[in-house]
Formats: structure tokens, C-alpha cells, sequence
């Protein structure tokens, strides 16, 4: 599949927005009631610009982006259209949280906006996973543990960002970093989980199929229907070299998890360097989610490649 | 939520208006749907003849075509070099005042020096004419580098030939061969036909190197060698011989092959037939033992024998020395097996099925017909075989010969125009050959006179020549010369190359209409440019003069130096006429118009129009009248319904007379262009059914033929399976006669002149070391590109942008090379560089690629970047319009010697992997050619948005 | 709406006939033609004249090498919307663009709703629906539904545009909901099948596959002749000893 950035950037940045979201949700349902202004200001609005960036870009890929309100329409049948309508409930919600949390109303108050935000919020990233895991036609995102990689990288890449506040708050939260490494690392480990799965996946489909005459006949392209690049080829014709792929895929695991870890590791053991490390923690996730993402698409192979000359899918 | 309602019935058209394709030469009938004075949308006219509604991949895109950006605009006055491109606008005044001082010059002095020629000409019987009118012996069309012999082949065996003058009918065939064709003129025709046969399950047989289109539904692919059809056929003939599967009947009755034919080495009339007092053709009369007139019907003549005739000389019937030729070791399965690559076991069994078909599964049709002695029949009954054949066997040099075995297979199965069989379309069969000479003789030629007669037509023996008196060619393409004496169509191949030579004289001016000369219907591209751009020590131009018509940015605009801009087809009148190359059907003679549907938007001018003007300016007898005033000042409509070739006999048959109650002959009808387009825009003639089949023997047909001018005389048309034209021939080369060949040729003509057929391998791969360029090379026509012009075609070219270089897999891996590897094509006369597509459906010796896919950069209207101009090619580059040199240094053209026929699919390659440093790029690369017309194609093309206007 | 009917009155549908088809494009020029002027106008072209030229067809045309060696072959594929009964290009569209009608099956994307978000594309297996970058919307195969129910065409011309041009006769049009219907009957002898069954769309249109070949793979070369022999003579003296026959004009 055809990696394009503003997809790429839309579920990176909105993961780790809704992430953030979730956890300020989550902390105000669990934790003792901490007002601070400064602090949920800050934590709500990068939240948001996470969140409501990411949905901007998605729009960038539209054909016709002043449409887009009809896509809430229908979340009867459309993941997609469920997407939607659940991340505008999280962020509307979450918007009369975080001014709740602002105004530092009565915390019950604060808890009853906080659990549907945390559901909400949840949901959306959820809603994401499964518009590509309910793809048949894509065998690399029909896997099972699709959807649960976007939320836990979501829930990781917010805790992240969390800490990373807390730290440049000066209020370095060990708590919020344990909490991020054990997500990251449990993310690493589901990710590996996944690239095992759909590496080890029989390719079903094949051409032979495709054209009707036989799953098991060789087929091969002889006349092309059109001798430049088409859009079903453009947008799902794409390949990345098997070689190239691994290199990222190293460089995802490195960039997205193992800094980030040891950063975060660094900074509970001299609090001091807190806000340097948590810094360069989340730039390298940014990077290694931004790679693990382009690799989510580049690697998935759509099964109309039969008709342009792969043998299987 | 509900469905959202979908506008089903919008109407498609304000208005419908029926006329004649011309995204090619097919010529269908076509609904051309207007909106908002718009080109909404173009589909087959279900009532037409040629494509009963149906319509192919180029006609549906004639909108992209119409409305393309290459269209040239006005009339163009060469201000740079040629070939630079460089153009200025000039009003047709200007134009028409230029040309007519070009040619009335000519004219005066010497005719000779205006040569005319025409590429996808459709009104030839006009330009012809014209040309005749004006003087020149250089008139012809493409005929030369096409197909013209196959067509000779036809018409000297059995007065008719494939295409325009005969199809296999369909309707009853129950076995159908397929020679050498990818797509051919009969685009729709031979598809629906095809249908049909698969519809019946009648079995299809490919003969074909490459697998593709049409070869690929056949029920069976013979993967020949390029250029060894012929052993194949003559192989296929000897197993009918050999197992006694001949129609002896059918021979008797419409052969000559009972006739008697004179052994005598070394006499004047060696291997002609013997005749009695009053030159009639003899036979032997086995009921009486004696000598008879062969015409006679109540003999029975000996096919086998020998006799002496009343001289004492022994004389035998053709079909003896025919069955000796094929039953000789040269034409056994065997023997044929090793040169074709068909297996002797395949070849014997095809034989046995075309056998089977044609004598226990013949087909009786209850027709009542009087045959030619006037005896009545009740029935008709067909040997349900049919061939259909083009350029797989015409782009060869061997290709006269070949196609002569073709038809003799079919003769010999009784399979000519019966039930099932291959049947004639008038004005076909007409006498084999038939009467009509060549004109351009030196004498015939004069100053500010007309010739005597029109330019094409067929030599019956070498006094018929256009040659002077020591053999020398009187036309600028030796057509008709001892190079190629039944060049029936001419050699327009040579034309740019003998000019520019001065061989054998030098022109003044080159007039050229709708051919691609400068591109690719030239061989060997570059020698052709810089004859077109060659200068004399003072600068002038070899060719002086370059007047060109086209309608779009080709390649060749951009090497004239006067253009004369037509219109598109949907913009003017044009006649497909029975005079030229006609639509008839074996049911009945047809012809179409094409009228204007639209009007054009740009300073252009039908060249018909143009043309019948230059005449009149000129003062061209045939264009003007006693006064001088213009004869058809209507331009080309009045032409059409007013000229008369022959008393009562003009361009169009249908609703002639005042009338418009005749066909055929009769006065002209002012109403006769309405009448057209009432009908659609064609007027078909339904034969009798008793005038249907066995044309050339069925008197009912005979004198309706003859009755609307067809052919000369009702004498019923005898098949020419023993030619005896040939042999007049090699009697000249042997000493005999008042024409005899210049030295050079004696040997020439006395082995290719064989009256009877015979395979040799095309010239090419034996003059070449075939070590050094082991594989063939052809091309083939994609079913979506119509050559050249397919290109500009915004839909089209999405289709064909670049070609490829098919090979087989195997021979491939054996070279090193993988599938979109790059690779050097080269031949003896160049190099071309291409991407290869490897496949399994290919002759293993044999590469080949989609024609007339490569374009000039800069050319049609396209990018200079554009696909066709970086990754498409041609093989033209390599092909030579002369053959290396022999017989004392001379040269050849690269032409099947008995025709002229340009031998395109001779071609001999290497092939050799492309380093891998090299840019992936086509080679050669020409200079990027600037824009006639100055106009920037579109970024975005949406045609069809504003016929739905009630979207935003 | 991007529910799918439970069921369709009707199955309007394709057969495609592979063993009749020459690759010709007819089907997919005429049906660009008709459609870029047709319900969903345009079918935009980009760089129509330069470098990169693409655009929307709703029809395309390939040819594939078939097997290996001797008994390979090559077969001409016409791939466009299969208007499948249960198709996912419907369900995930989140605006309701993307349908399948109730009364015929026939499955349409509405041009005026569609935010070309291309969601459906990437769930359609066969590659049906096509992108146009110029027009902002996505394109497929409309069954010509502005044509087939069109009053002001002529009764006979009311089939698809690629139905009504293809020069073989290798496409048919009918409902293949009705077993009784020609092209049910059609599927039924010719052993008519679905594309990719194991996706679960449930395609409507159907491919007939070739027909096997008569051909040196398949039938046996009749035995070579005996050589000639003083008892049989020369193949020549015999030929000419049966030829010699009394024959009438
Ligand atoms: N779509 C389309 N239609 C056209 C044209 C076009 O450009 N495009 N051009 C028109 C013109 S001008 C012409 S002349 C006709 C030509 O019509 P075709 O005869 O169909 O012309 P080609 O495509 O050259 O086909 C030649 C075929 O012969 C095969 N072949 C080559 N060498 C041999 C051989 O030695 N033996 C045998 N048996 N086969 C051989 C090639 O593989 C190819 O399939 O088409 C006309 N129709
Ligand atoms: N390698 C290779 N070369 C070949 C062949 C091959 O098989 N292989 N085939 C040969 C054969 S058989 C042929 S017939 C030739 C064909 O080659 P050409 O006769 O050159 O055919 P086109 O390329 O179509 O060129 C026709 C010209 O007419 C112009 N034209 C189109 N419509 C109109 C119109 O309405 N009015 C006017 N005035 N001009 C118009 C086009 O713009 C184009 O410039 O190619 C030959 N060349
Ligand atoms: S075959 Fe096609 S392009 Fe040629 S005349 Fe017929 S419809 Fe037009
Ligand atoms: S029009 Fe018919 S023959 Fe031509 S490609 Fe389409 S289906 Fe095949
Ligand atoms: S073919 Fe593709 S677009 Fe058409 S219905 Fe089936 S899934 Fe949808
Ligand atoms: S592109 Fe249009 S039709 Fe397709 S899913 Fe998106 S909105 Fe629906
Ligand atoms: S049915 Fe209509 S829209 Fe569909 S492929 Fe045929 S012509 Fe195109
Ligand atoms: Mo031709």
C-alpha cells in the first residue's frame, strides 16, 4: 500500500493525542485530586493539537475535505465513519473535562466528564485499528493484534508525551515513566509479535485465482492494460524492498522502544537530566512511530496485485 | 436513509447523425451522438454493412481524436530548414496561389517532375485521377509497401483477393485458417466473424509466429518461422495431392488446369498454352482423343498425360506439371518441418481435417443458379474451408508466391465463392489478371497533357512495362520496370529515396497526402530524413519542393515545405467508392460517404476540396470546363455527384439517375449525397440469391457485373492456377521478344517469373550472415492504435504509451536476458534500443513488437518527454529500403521481386542485454521537433463534464 | 447507506467470455467514452498529452501467458466492477457514497456525496474502483444504469456501452438472478465462474474460462505414409493414376 504521509502523520499524531487524552482522563478518575493549572493546560492543549492535527491531515488526503461531515453518517456499518463520530465525542467531551479540570471544579464533577473521555478516547484509537483490520483484501492488516498495536502504541506514545510534560513541569513522575516503559516495551513486544505473524501468513491468493482460471495455474502478465501507472497502482501497487523493510523495521525498534526506554530509565535514576531525556525520549518515539507507520503500509501487499503481476497476496 | 435517485434516463444526444469511421481504414458505419453541439459520444450504426452496429477499441475513441490538440490549424509556409519545423501561417490563397506555381511549372516542362503519392488514401479514384488529369506517370498509393502482393497474387490466380475484394463466408464455414494477421482491415468484420465461429465451435487455425489477439482464441497455434509460410502451405497441397483429396470436378469446371501448356526448351513459346488457328486455349478431349478448345463444355478434359499437339510438340495440362511441383521431395511434411518448425505429424493432420471438412461435411444450400454455359442448378454446394491471409505473408519478400499457394489451396479444394468457401465482393472477380494496363509509358507522357489513361494496372507480359527503350524505369518509383514488374500498387516505399538519387531521374516537386513518410512508414527512418533534408552544392534541395496534407502534427509536416491542413473525418465529405476501394459485401455491392457532422473550428479545408480547386487552377482538363471556369466549383460534394469516369458510371452507385431510381449506371442525381445520408451514409445492393455464389461462373451474376460496368464482358472468370503472364516474362529473360530485360535481370526474372508457385527464402536472411543476426523481427498492429495517428489520441495512448521487445522466455534465458531488462536490437543497417516482455506464445527464433508506437519527440501534439518518445520504438530504424548489395555492386530494393512489395517482416536481428550503466532510454533519439500549431495541450483533460452540468 | 439490501430483486450483471475475447479494448474505450459523459462525468485524464498520461476507466483490459510450453496459452482478462452481492467496498464507505441498489444489485458510488477518502478502493480485490484526482471523487463501473433504463435509447440499445460495442460478442448483460435468463443459462453450460470466490464478495459477473484446445496437445497425427515401392509405385504415378479420370465440364 501506497505509505501517504498525511495518513501516517493523521494516525501517529492522533494515536498519541487520544493517548494523552486517555491519560489525563485516566489520572483525574485515579489519582488524588493535584490541581494544576499550568499543568492541564499544557497537557490538555498539546492533547488536542495532537489529536485535532492528526485529523486535519487526514483530511489532506480527501478528495473533497469540505464534505468531510458526511463521513459521521455511517457508523452503523463503517469503521471509518465510527472514527469519527467517537473522536468527536472524545473531544468533546474531553473539552469540558479539561475546562472542568481548569476551573478545578468539584472532582466528582471532574470524574464523571473523565471515565466516558477515557472510553471515548480509547474508542476513536480502536475505531482506527479496525478500519485496517477488518480490510480482507490486505492480508498484512486483517492480523488480530492490528488494532491492539494501535492502541497500545497510542497508550504508549501518550504516556510519553505525559512524562515528558511532568518532567518539563519539573514535576519528573516516576509513576507516568514506569508507565510508558512498560507500555513501550509490551508495544515492542506486539509489534515483533505481529511482524512474526504476518511474515509467517500463508499467502493464499493467488493469481490464478483471480483470473478465474485455477488457483493452482501459472499466470503471468503478458499484455499490460495500460502502460503507465494507474491509481489502483499508484495507491496500492506499492512495494518496498523485503531488505529495506527489515533495516526500518530495526530502526522502529530502536527509535520507538529502546531509546525511549533507556531514557526513560535514565531519568528515574538522575531526575535531574528529566526533562532533557524525556524530551529526546519522545522525539526518538516520534521518529521510530512515524517509521513503524510508513512500514504498516508499505509492507501490506493488496490483493489486486494478482492483476499486475504478483503471483500470490 | 434511502437510496439517492440516479438520473437513468438523461438523453444522450440532441441530435444523432450517421456517417463513416475513419480511426481506420475498416470504414464501419458510425452513430456520432451531438450535444450541445458537442461530440457526446460515437457508437456503430447496427444497420451498417461492414460493422452491424457493433464498434472497436479506436472507433469509440474517435472524440479524443476529433478533438485532439495536434490537429494542425491553417496553412503552413516552411521558414526554417526543413525539418527544423520552423513554420509560418499563411491564408489558403497564399497556399493555393504557391502550389498551383509549383505545379503549373512542372506541368509545362516536364510532368514527370511532380510526384504524387498517397498514404491511407480512401478517395484514390479522385487523387488518381488528378493525377492522371495533371499528367504525371508518379501517381500511387500505399498500396506498394502494403499488401500489393498478395493482392496481384489474387487477382492474376483468380480475379479476386482477400479484404475489399473477398472475405470467407462466415456464415457456413466450418474450418478457417488464419495466416499472418494480427488485426487487418476487416478490423470489426473479422472480430464478429470470429464470434460467430466460436459461437458454432467451428475450428480456428492460427498460422502465426506470435500468439496474441486473434491467435490466441484459435483452437489451434502453428508457431511458424517468419517467411516460411509458403513451404508450409506447399506442404499442406502436397498431402491433398498425396492422399487424392482434390475437387477434379471443380478444376475441370473453372481451372485452367486442364489446359495444355507447350514443352519445348528453348522455343519462343516454351511453357505458354498451346492454342489453335484462332487463338483459342487447348485441352485434350478424352471422349474423342483429340485436341479441343478447353472452353468448350462437352469435353472431358485430361488433367494428366502428355500430347502432341498437330506441330508435333508435346504439350501437357497444367495440373500435371502443378501436382509435380508439389508432389516433389521439396514440398513433403517432412521436408517443410525443418524450415517452417511445424511438425510433418501436425502438418499431415491439418491437411487431413481441411480434407474432412471440405469433402464429408460439405454444405448444399438450396439456391436455384445458371451457371455459365447456361445450365440451370437447383442447388449450390460448398466446401465449407476458408482462409483469410495479410501481412504475415505480404511483408515478405517471398509473399507473391506464398499467397499464390494460398489460393491455389483453395481452388484445389473447390473452395472458391461456394457455401462455407471464400467469397468475392464486387466489382470482384473480375478476369485473372484483369484488363486494364498500366499507363505511363515515356511516350505516354507530355507536356501540359493528360495521360491516357489512369496509372495502376497489370502488365500481361513485358510489352506492358513502363520502361523506356533500354529497360529503364519511365516512373520515379521503377514500379512497373524490370524491378518490379506487377507493382500494381506502385512502390511508394522507394519514392523519397530514388528522388533524392535522381534515380532514375530527379523531381521538382514531392506532393504527399495522409502518409507518415518521414516517420514511420518509411524504412530505414534516418537515411529517409536526410533524403528529404539533402542538399546540391549550392544549398538547393535535391527534392525542391515538399507539399504535404495532413491534418495533424506528424512527423512529416515538420519536412514539407508547403502544408495543407485538412480536416478532421467527422468535418468533411469523403466517398468510399466502388471505383476504388469499395465496402461491398459478398451479399452486394456497397459504398459510403463520409459527410460533414461537425463544422470545422480552425482555418483548415477538406484536401479533397483543395485539391479539385488546384485542378481547376491549373487548368486540368478533367476540372475544368470548355470555358476554363472550375468544372466543380461545389468542390469535392459536386465532384461526387457529378463526375462521370464513364458515361452513367460515377464515384457513388447508389440512387444514381435523375431520379435516383438506378444503380450502377445512370445519370447523375442531384439528391444522391441526401440519399446517402438518409440511409445512413451508404447504399448497399442486395444480389439476387441466384447471383450470390460461383460469381466467376454464374451468369446471372456475369451480366449483372457487366451490365453496371464491373467487367468488361460476361465471359465466365477461369482460375489461373498455371500463370502464364509469368512465363511471358521468363521467355523475355531467355532472349525471347521485342522487351527483354537489361542484363542484370535476366536471371532475376527467369527465377522469380515461375508461373507456377515456389517457397525460397526471403532475400534478407540470405544475403546477411544469419550467424551474426540469428532471430526475425515484426511488428504487429495493436487492435487500440490506429499506426501513427492512434498516438495523439488522449484515451488511446494511455493504452500504448511505449512498446516492448516480445521474446521467448527460453531463447531469452539463453541470452542472459530477464524479463524489462533493456536490450540492443541491431541489424545490418543499425541499432535500436528496447525493454523486452518475455512470453511463451512466440516462435522461439522471433521477437517482435506493436507497429508505429515510437514517435519523433515533439511530434503529435505530445510532450517532448512523453513516453513514446523515450521508451517507445521502432524496428523501421533497422529495416533497409535496400537490400545489400549483389549482382555487381547493384542494389535491390528490399521488395518481393515479382511485385515491389516492401519487405518489412524480412527483417533479421541480434539481440544483445544492455549494460546495466547505460540510461534506460529507446535509442535513436532525433532532435525534438517545435509545434506546428503552437498549441499547449491540457494539464487536465475532463471532456465530459459539461454534458453533465447539473453536477458542480 | 452503505448497509447492504439483504437481498436484490434482481442481479444485474456481467459474462465475459474468455475463450472469445480478442483483447481488443473495444469494451474499455467505449465504455470511458460513454461514462465520461455519463452518470458519473467526467472520467478525468491527467497529463493527458505529456510524460505520466492516467486517468479514470472504469474498464481494463490485460493479457496474461497461461501455463508453460506446449500447452500454454494466452488469455485476453476484461476486469471491471463485479457487482458483487456482498461486497466490503460498500460497507467501510463512512459516507454512504458507495451502495448497492435493491432493485438490481447494481453497486454505484454517488459523485455528489463521496468525499474521496478512497477507503472503498483499497477494500475492492479486484481493483474496480479508480481514483479521479481532477474530479476529487471515486469511479467505477455503473452497469451503464443510464443506459439500461434509458427511455430515449432505442429498446435494443439499452445494455452496457461495452456490451453493446464489443466486436466478438465475447460480453453478455443480463440477470443472473434469474436461472431462466440467457446468461444464467449461458454460465450453466459453459461452467461459468466467480473471481477470487475465496474473498466471500460474492461476485454477480461471471467469466466463461477457454475452451480446451484441438490441437497437437490434444490430437494424435495420423500415421506417416509408406514410402513409395515398386509394388505401390511413386506417390506421383499414383496420384496421376487416380487423377486420370472421365471428368464433365
Ligand atoms: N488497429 C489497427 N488496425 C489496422 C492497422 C493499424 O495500424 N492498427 N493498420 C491497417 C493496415 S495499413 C494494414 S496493412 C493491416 C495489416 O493487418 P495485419 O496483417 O493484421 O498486420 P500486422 O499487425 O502487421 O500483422 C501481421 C501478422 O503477421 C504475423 N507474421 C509476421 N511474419 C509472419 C510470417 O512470416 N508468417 C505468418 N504466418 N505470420 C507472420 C505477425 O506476428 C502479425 O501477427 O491492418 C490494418 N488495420
Ligand atoms: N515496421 C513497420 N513499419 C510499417 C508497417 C509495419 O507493419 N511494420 N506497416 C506498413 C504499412 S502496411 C502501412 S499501410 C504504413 C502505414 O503508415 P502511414 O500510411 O504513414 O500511416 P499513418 O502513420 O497512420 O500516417 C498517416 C498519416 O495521415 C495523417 N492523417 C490521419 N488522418 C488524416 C486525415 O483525415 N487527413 C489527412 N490529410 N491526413 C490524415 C496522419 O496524421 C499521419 O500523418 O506503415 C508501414 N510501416
Ligand atoms: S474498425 Fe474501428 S476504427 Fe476502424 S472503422 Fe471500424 S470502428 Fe472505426
Ligand atoms: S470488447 Fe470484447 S473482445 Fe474486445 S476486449 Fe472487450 S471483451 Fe474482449
Ligand atoms: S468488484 Fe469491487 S467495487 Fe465492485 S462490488 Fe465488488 S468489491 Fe465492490
Ligand atoms: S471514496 Fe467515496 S465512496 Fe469510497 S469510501 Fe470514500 S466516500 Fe465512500
Ligand atoms: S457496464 Fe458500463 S460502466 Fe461497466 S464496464 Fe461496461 S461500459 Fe463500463
Ligand atoms: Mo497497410
Amino acid at each position: 500500500m501506497h505509505p501517504a504521509y498525511s495518513v501516517i502523520l493523521f494516525t501517529t499524531s492522533s494515536g498519541a493525542g487520544f493517548g494523552l487524552l486517555a491519560w489525563l482522563a485516566f489520572g483525574i478518575l485515579t489519582s488524588p485530586p493535584a490541581s494544576s493549572f499550568t499543568f492541564y493546560l499544557v497537557a490538555f492543549a498539546l492533547a488536542y493539537t495532537l489529536a485535532i492535527g492528526g485529523l486535519l491531515c487526514s483530511t489532506f488526503h480527501l478528495g473533497h475535505p469540505e464534505r468531510a461531515w458526511r463521513a459521521l453518517s455511517q457508523w452503523r456499518t463503517s469503521w471509518l465513519s465510527r472514527e469519527g463520530v467517537a473522536a468527536i465525542a472524545a473531544l468533546g467531551i474531553g473539552a469540558l473535562l479539561a475546562l472542568a479540570a481548569l476551573a478545578d471544579v468539584p472532582v466528582w464533577l471532574q470524574r464523571i466528564l473523565a471515565a466516558p473521555t477515557l472510553v471515548l478516547a480509547l474508542a476513536t484509537v480502536w475505531c482506527t485499528g479496525m478500519i485496517y483490520e477488518t480490510l480482507p483484501t490486505i492480508r498484512a492488516w486483517s492480523h488480530v493484534l492490528t488494532t491492539e498495536v494501535y492502541l497500545m502504541l497510542a497508550l504508549a506514545s501518550g504516556a510519553l508525551v505525559l512524562t515528558t510534560i511532568l518532567a518539563l513541569l519539573g514535576w519528573p513522575s516516576p509513576g507516568a515513566a514506569w508507565a510508558a516503559i512498560v507500555l513501550l516495551a509490551l508495544s515492542a513486544l506486539m509489534k515483533a509479535i505481529y511482524w512474526n505473524g504476518i511474515d509467517a501468513a500463508p499467502r493464499t491468493f493467488t493469481v490464478g485465482s483471480a483470473v478465474g482460471l485455477g488457483a493452482g495455474t501459472k499466470v503471468r502478465p503478458l499484455l499490460e492494460a495500460h502502460t503507465e501507472a494507474n491509481f489502483v497502482m499508484r495507491e496500492m501497487g506499492y512495494r518496498v524492498a523485503r531488505k529495506h523493510a527489515d533495516k526500518l523495521r530495526l530502526m522502529v525498534m530502536a527509535f520507538a522502544f529502546a531509546v525511549p526506554i533507556l531514557l526513560l530509565v535514565l531519568l528515574i535514576a538522575k531526575p535531574v537530566l528529566g526533562p532533557f531525556a524525556a524530551t529526546l525520549a519522545t522525539i526518538s518515539a516520534g521518529i521510530g512511530l512515524f517509521t513503524e507507520r510508513w512500514l504498516f503500509f508499505a509492507e501490506a501487499q493488496h490483493v489486486v496485485t494478482l492483476y499486475y503481476g504478483a503471483a500470490r497476496a | 436513509m434511502s437510496e439517492p435517485k440516479v438520473a437513468t434516463s438523461v438523453p444522450p444526444a440532441d441530435e444523432i447523425k450517421t456517417t463513416t469511421c475513419y480511426m481506420c481504414a475498416c470504414r464501419c458505419g458510425i452513430q456520432v451522438h451531438l450535444k450541445d453541439g458537442k461530440v457526446r459520444y460515437i457508437d456503430g450504426n447496427r444497420k451498417h454493412p461492414v460493422n452491424r452496429g457493433v464498434i472497436c477499441g479506436k472507433g469509440s475513441a474517435g472524440i479524443m481524436q476529433h478533438y485532439a490538440p495536434s490537429r494542425l490549424k491553417a496553412p503552413l509556409l516552411r521558414t526554417g530548414p526543413r525539418g527544423s519545423g520552423q513554420f509560418k501561417e499563411i491564408t489558403w490563397e497564399e497556399a493555393l496561389t504557391t502550389a498551383t506555381s509549383w505545379l503549373s511549372q512542372v506541368r509545362a516542362s516536364d510532368p514527370r517532375k511532380l510526384a504524387m503519392f498517397t498514404g491511407r488514401d480512401q478517395s484514390q479514384s479522385l487523387t488518381g485521377w488528378w493525377a492522371m488529369q495533371f499528367g504525371t506517370p508518379n501517381f500511387a498509393a500505399h498500396g506498394g509497401f502494403c499488401s500489393v502482393n498478395m493482392a496481384a497474387a489474387g487477382l492474376y490466380t483468380f480475379g479476386g483477393s482477400f479484404w475489399e475484394f473477398g472475405e470467407p463466408d462466415w456464415e457456413h464455414t466450418k474450418y478457417f485458417l488464419l495466416f499472418g494477421v494480427a488485426e487487418d482491415h476487416g478490423s470489426n468484420p473479422i472480430k464478429a466473424a470470429l464470434g460467430k465461429l466460436k459461437q458454432r465451435s467451428a475450428k480456428i487455425v492460427s498460422v502465426n509466429p506470435v500468439r496474441t489477439g486473434y491467435n490466441a482464441i484459435a483452437d489451434e497455434w502453428l508457431g511458424v518461422k517468419p517467411g516460411t509460410d509458403g513451404v508450409l502451405v506447399g506442404a499442406l497441397i502436397h498431402e491433398l495431392f498425396r492422399t487424392n483429396n482434390v475437387d477434379l470436378d471443380y478444376l475441370v469446371r473453372y481451372t485452367n488446369a486442364p489446359w495444355l501448356v507447350i514443352q519445348d526448351k528453348g522455343a519462343k513459346d516454351d511453357g505458354l498454352f498451346a492454342r489453335d488457328a484462332d487463338g483459342k486455349v487447348l485441352a485434350w478431349d478424352k471422349t474423342t482423343d483429340s485436341l479441343a478448345r478447353a472452353d468448350r463444355t462437352d469435353i472431358t478434359p485430361a488433367l494428366v498425360g502428355e500430347f502432341t499437339l498437330p506441330d508435333g510438340r508435346r504439350a501437357v495440362p497444367s495440373f500435371r506439371l502443378l501436382a509435380e511441383r508439389f508432389l516433389s521431395s521439396e514440398y513433403t511434411p517432412e521436408a517443410a518441418e525443418k524450415i517452417c518448425g511445424v511438425p510433418a505429424g501436425t502438418i499431415r493432420r491439418i491437411a487431413e481435417e481441411m480434407a474432412d471438412v471440405a469433402f464429408q461435411q460439405t454444405v448444399t444450400l438450396p439456391i436455384k443458379w445458371t451457371d455459365w454455359a447456361g445450365r440451370e442448378h437447383d442447388s449450390i454446394t460448398g466446401r465449407p474451408v476458408s482462409v483469410h491471409a495479410m501481412r504475415g505473408i505480404s511483408a515478405h519478400s517471398n509473399g507473391f508466391h506464398t499467397c499464390r499457394m494460398l489460393h491455389i489451396m483453395q481452388i484445389l479444394l473447390g473452395t472458391i465463392d461456394v457455401p462455407g468457401g471464400f467469397r468475392y465482393k464486387a466489382p470482384f472477380p473480375r478476369p485473372a489478371p484483369p484488363g486494364a494496363r498500366p499507363v505511363g509509358k515515356p511516350e505516354q507522357v507530355k507536356p501540359n497533357t493528360a495521360l491516357p489513361g489512369m496509372h495502376l494496372g497489370f502488365v500481361h507480359g513485358p510489352e506492358d512495362l513502363l520502361v523506356d527503350a533500354d529497360g529503364k524505369p519511365s516512373r520515379i518509383d521503377k514500379a512497373f520496370s524490370w524491378e518490379a514488374p506487377i507493382a500494381a500498387h506502385g512502390m511508394m516505399q522507394m519514392v523519397i529515396t530514388n528522388a533524392a538519387l535522381a534515380d532514375p531521374y530527379p523531381v521538382d516537386v514531392l506532393f504527399m497526402y495522409m502518409a507518415n513518410m518521414a516517420w514511420n512508414s518509411s524504412m530505414n527512418i534516418g537515411a529517409t530524413l536526410d533524403y528529404l533534408t539533402a542538399t546540391n552544392e549550392d544549398g538547393s534541395y535535391k527534392i525542391p519542393k515538399v507539399i504535404y496534407s495532413d491534418a495533424y502534427a506528424s512527423e512529416t509536416v515538420a519536412y514539407a515545405d508547403l502544408i495543407l491542413p485538412d480536416t478532421t473525418y467527422l468535418e468533411r465529405y469523403d466517398c468510399i467508392s466502388l471505383l476504388d476501394r469499395p465496402i461491398s459485401e459478398p451479399d452486394g455491392p456497397a459504398d459510403a460517404i463520409r459527410h460533414p457532422v461537425v463544422a470545422p473550428d480552425r482555418n483548415v479545408r477538406p484536401f479533397q476540396d483543395v485539391l479539385i480547386e488546384l485542378g481547376a487552377r491549373l487548368g486540368l482538363p478533367g476540372f475544368t470546363k470548355e470555358d476554363g471556369t472550375p468544372r466543380y466549383p461545389g468542390g469535392y460534394p459536386d465532384y461526387i455527384v457529378n463526375h462521370e469516369r464513364s458515361p452513367g458510371v460515377g464515384p457513388l452507385a447508389g440512387w444514381r439517375g435523375a431520379d435516383g431510381s438506378k444503380f450502377g449506371m445512370g445519370e447523375p442525381n442531384p439528391k444522391q449525397l441526401e440519399r446517402y445520408i438518409e440511409n445512413g451514409a451508404f447504399h448497399l445492393h442486395h444480389l439476387e440469391p441466384g447471383q450470390r455464389y460461383m460469381k466467376h461462373a454464374n451468369r446471372g451474376y456475369l451480366e449483372f457485373a457487366k451490365s453496371v460496368g464491373f467487367i468488361p464482358h460476361a465471359d465466365p472468370i477461369v482460375f489461373q492456377l498455371y500463370c502464364e503472364p509469368l512465363q511471358k516474362f521468363r521467355l523475355a529473360a531467355r532472349g525471347h521478344g521485342s522487351v527483354q530485360p537489361p542484363d542484370r535481370y535476366r536471371q532475376r526474372i527467369e527465377r522469380f517469373f515461375d508461373p507456377l508457385p515456389f517457397w525460397y527464402a526471403p532475400f534478407e536472411g540470405g544475403l546477411i550472415d544469419d550467424r551474426a543476426y540469428p532471430m526475425h523481427a515484426v511488428t504487429q498492429r495493436p487492435m487500440a492504435m490506429y499506426h501513427a495517428w492512434g498516438s495523439q489520441n488522449a484515451w488511446l495512448r494511455q493504452i500504448h504509451a511505449a512498446n516492448r521487445l516480445f521474446m521467448h522466455r527460453d531463447r531469452a534465458r539463453e541470452l542472459g536476458i530477464g524479463d524489462d531488462d533493456w536490450v540492443w536490437i541491431s541489424s545490418h543497417i543499425g541499432r535500436v534500443k528496447a525493454q523486452v516482455q518475455l512470453m511463451e506464445g512466440v516462435n522461439p527464433d522471433t521477437v517482435w513488437t506493436w507497429n508505429a508506437i515510437g514517435k519523433r519527440a515533439g511530434a503529435w501534439g505530445l510532450d517532448a518527454d512523453a513516453p513514446e518518445a523515450t521508451r517507445g520504438f521502432l524496428l523501421n530504424h533497422l529495416i533497409a529500403e535496400l537490400l545489400p548489395p549483389r549482382d555487381g555492386g547493384y542494389r535491390y530494393a528490399n521488395a518481393d521481386p515479382v511485385t515491389g512489395q516492401a519487405a518489412w517482416y524480412d527483417l533479421r536481428v541480434r539481440i544483445e542485454k544492455a549494460p546495466a550503466a547505460e540510461v534506460h532510454e529507446t535509442f535513436p533519439r532525433f532532435e525534438p521537433l517545435p509545434s506546428p500549431t503552437g498549441i499547449t495541450p491540457p494539464a487536465v483533460s475532463d471532456f465530459g463534464r459539461a454534458f453533465n452540468k447539473d453536477r458542480a | 447507506m452503505t448497509a447492504l439490501p439483504a437481498s436484490t430483486k434482481r442481479k444485474l450483471g456481467l459474462v465475459i467470455d474468455l475463450d472469445t475475447c480478442v483483447g481488443c479494448q473495444a469494451c474499455a474505450t467505449s465504455c470511458k467514452e460513454w461514462n465520461t459523459g455519463g452518470y458519473s462525468a467526467p472520467l478525468s485524464d491527467i497529463d493527458p498529452y505529456g510524460a505520466d498520461p492516467h486517468g479514470a476507466w472504469l474498464n481494463r483490459v490485460h493479457a496474461y501467458d497461461v501455463g508453460e510450453g506446449a500447452t500454454s496459452r494466452t488469455v485476453h482478462f476484461p476486469r471491471s466492477c463485479l457487482h458483487c452481492e456482498t461486497p466490503a467496498c460498500v460497507t467501510v464507505c463512512p459516507t454512504g457514497a458507495s451502495y448497492k441498489r435493491a432493485e438490481d444489485g447494481i453497486v454505484l458510488v454517488n459523485p455528489d456525496t463521496c468525499i474521496g477518502c478512497k477507503l472503498c478502493s483499497w477494500a475492492c480485490a479486484y481493483g474496480a474502483r479508480e481514483f479521479d484526482a481532477a474530479d476529487g471523487v471515486m469511479k467505477k463501473c455503473t452497469l451503464c444504469v443510464d443506459r439500461i433504463y434509458n427511455e430515449h435509447l432505442p429498446e435494443e440499445d439499452r445494455v452496457p456501452a461495452c456490451v453493446r460495442a464489443c466486436p466478438t460478442s465475447a460480453r453478455h448483460f443480463g440477470d443472473l438472478g434469474d436461472p431462466d435468463s440467457a446468461v444464467s443459462q449461458l454460465v450453466k453450460q459453459r461452467g461459468g465462474v466467480d473471481l477470487l470466490p475465496e474473498m466471500g464478495f460474492k461476485p454477480v459477473n461471471k467469466y466463461l474460462p477457454p475452451r480446451p484446445r484441438r490441437d497437437a496437445t490434444t490430437l494424435a497425427a495420423p500415421a506417416a505414409p509408406e514410402t513409395a515401392s515398386p509394388s505401390n509405385g511413386s506417390v506421383m504415378d499414383r496420384f496421376f493414376t487416380w487423377a486420370d479420370q472421365m471428368l464433365s465440364r
